[in-house]
């Protein structure tokens, strides 16, 4: 019994951070991208720095009409903000942020990782073709380019950890970890957290949504609550991917001083930060420079890393 | 903690059931609260803003698709290296394991140079 509750427990705790994480993140990207690009707008509702805009937003979407096309496949355009959402949660059980501080410590925790967040862009690609919308469908084919270019860099720098670590449970890997693994995976986390915003659809890399070009993309028909979940599975993602850097290559809760906990956070805070602050940088890739980056760039640089992590692993013993 | 191996993946199960609980909640509640008034206008599909014209499952050049092909390869081979990943510095492994990799290695840049040569980047 008290097992179970100490399970309850820490789901409870990531329920809760997978809810409150996200729209602070959220928060923190009005505001950020406000005062870098001098946006009005956002820093109006409320009077101080448009504290309210997030509340206001919430009420809207809570009591706007849905309207489901005509045209829509209407089971498979209802059930992708879902597919979209959930798996953002579920990975959340396997990442610590803190010794003994994690869901669950699941022995394969890495490749659980990995494909479960797969998953989540399927979400993207279901409302693109459901909606019965031209522009929808090219939003949901890119996605799936996308996807298919991005999954193998991501992949190869996560078991590049794997490698240097010896194991693939996450607390695991932040066990092992050492500050020298900072230049010795460098590559890597590059690699990772580019091809990681590339799977989530973040500027520069969200040509799948281009506004200028097709609208939305595959959220063009959506409205109310169902877009309001896109919206929190975009966040969410972005504290997921920030919290699977933390952990893969910037040592978790290791750090000086503070308590580990405090460390993560400050980590995924951080990354967060960087996350906003490409969006602001850098304008859109277009469709051929994406590919050529995924397959020209990043998968050779995986490629690199592997073969320097075998050999540092295998020479120094 | 020891909910054993089945234990914790009813876990993972668990967080799920609650996900899938949070969507439906979300609906339900928007449903309670928002208006229903369709009309034809508001059904019709909105693409742009422009009445649509044709069909929205337009047909659309799929490119690319010589890369789909090398990922589904790759991707399947990449799962293998995961379990290889947690063995292969293990003492009397080593040095056949490390030019396991680079054979591994080989192959997959090989997979890029071909669809490099096929100028499957190319934008035509």
């Amino acid at each position: 019994m008290a097992v179970v509750l100490d399970v309850a427990v820490r789901l409870a705790v990531i329920v809760a951070a997978f809810l409150v994480l996200p729209l602070i993140a959220g928060q923190a990207e009005h505001k950020v991208m406000a005062h870098m690009q001098a946006r009005l707008g956002p820093m109006r509702a409320g009077g101080f720095h448009g504290w309210a805009q997030l509340i206001a937003d919430g009420v809207k979407f809570a009591q706007k009409e849905e309207v489901v096309p005509a045209a829509a496949d209407r089971r498979v355009f209802a059930l992708a903000p879902a597919v979209a959402l959930i798996p953002y949660l579920v990975v959340l059980v396997v990442v610590p942020v803190g010794p003994g501080l994690v869901g669950v410590d699941l022995d394969a925790g890495l490749f659980f990782v990995l494909a479960v967040m797969g998953i989540g862009v399927l979400g993207s690609i279901m409302a693109g073709w459901a909606s019965g919308n031209k522009y929808s469908v090219l939003g949901g084919i890119r996605s799936a380019a996308q996807l298919v270019s991005y999954e193998l860099p991501l992949v190869l720098a996560a078991s590049s950890v794997a490698m240097a670590a010896g194991t693939l449970s996450l607390p695991g890997i932040v066990e092992a970890w050492r500050w020298w693994w900072l230049p010795w995976q460098a590559i890597g986390a590059v690699v990772f957290f580019t091809a990681g915003l590339a799977e989530l659809r973040r500027p520069p890399f969200d040509m799948p949504i281009a506004e200028s070009e097709i609208i939305m993309g595959p959220m063009t028909e959506y409205t109310g609550m169902r877009f309001a979940l896109f919206m929190l599975a975009e966040y969410a993602g972005i504290i997921v991917l920030s919290a699977l850097t933390t952990v893969l290559f910037l040592g978790g809760w290791h750090g000086p001083l503070l308590p580990g906990p405090v460390w993560t956070l400050l980590k995924v805070a951080a990354l967060v930060f960087v996350v906003i602050w490409v969006r602001v940088s850098y304008p859109r890739l277009r469709e051929d420079q994406l590919q050529r980056l995924a397959w020209v760039g990043l998968v050779p640089l995986a490629l690199v890393q592997l073969a320097l992590t075998g050999i540092v692993r295998v020479l120094a013993g | 903690m020891s909910l054993g191996y089945l234990g914790s993946y009813a876990a993972v199960l668990a967080l799920f059931v609650v996900g899938v609980a949070i969507v439906a909640g979300a609906l339900f509640a928007n449903r309670m609260l928002r208006p229903t008034r369709p009309t034809p206008d508001k059904l019709a599909t909105y693409e742009c803003g422009v009445d649509p014209v044709g069909e929205g499952w337009a047909q659309s050049q799929v490119r690319y698709y010589v890369f789909t092909y090398l990922y589904v390869i790759f991707a399947v081979d990449a799962v293998f290296l995961f379990p290889w990943a947690t063995v292969f510095a293990a003492p009397g492994f080593g040095m056949t394991t490390l030019v396991e990799m680079f054979v591994f290695l080989g192959f997959i840049a090989l997979g890029i140079l071909y669809g490099w040569r096929k100028r499957v980047l190319t934008w035509a």
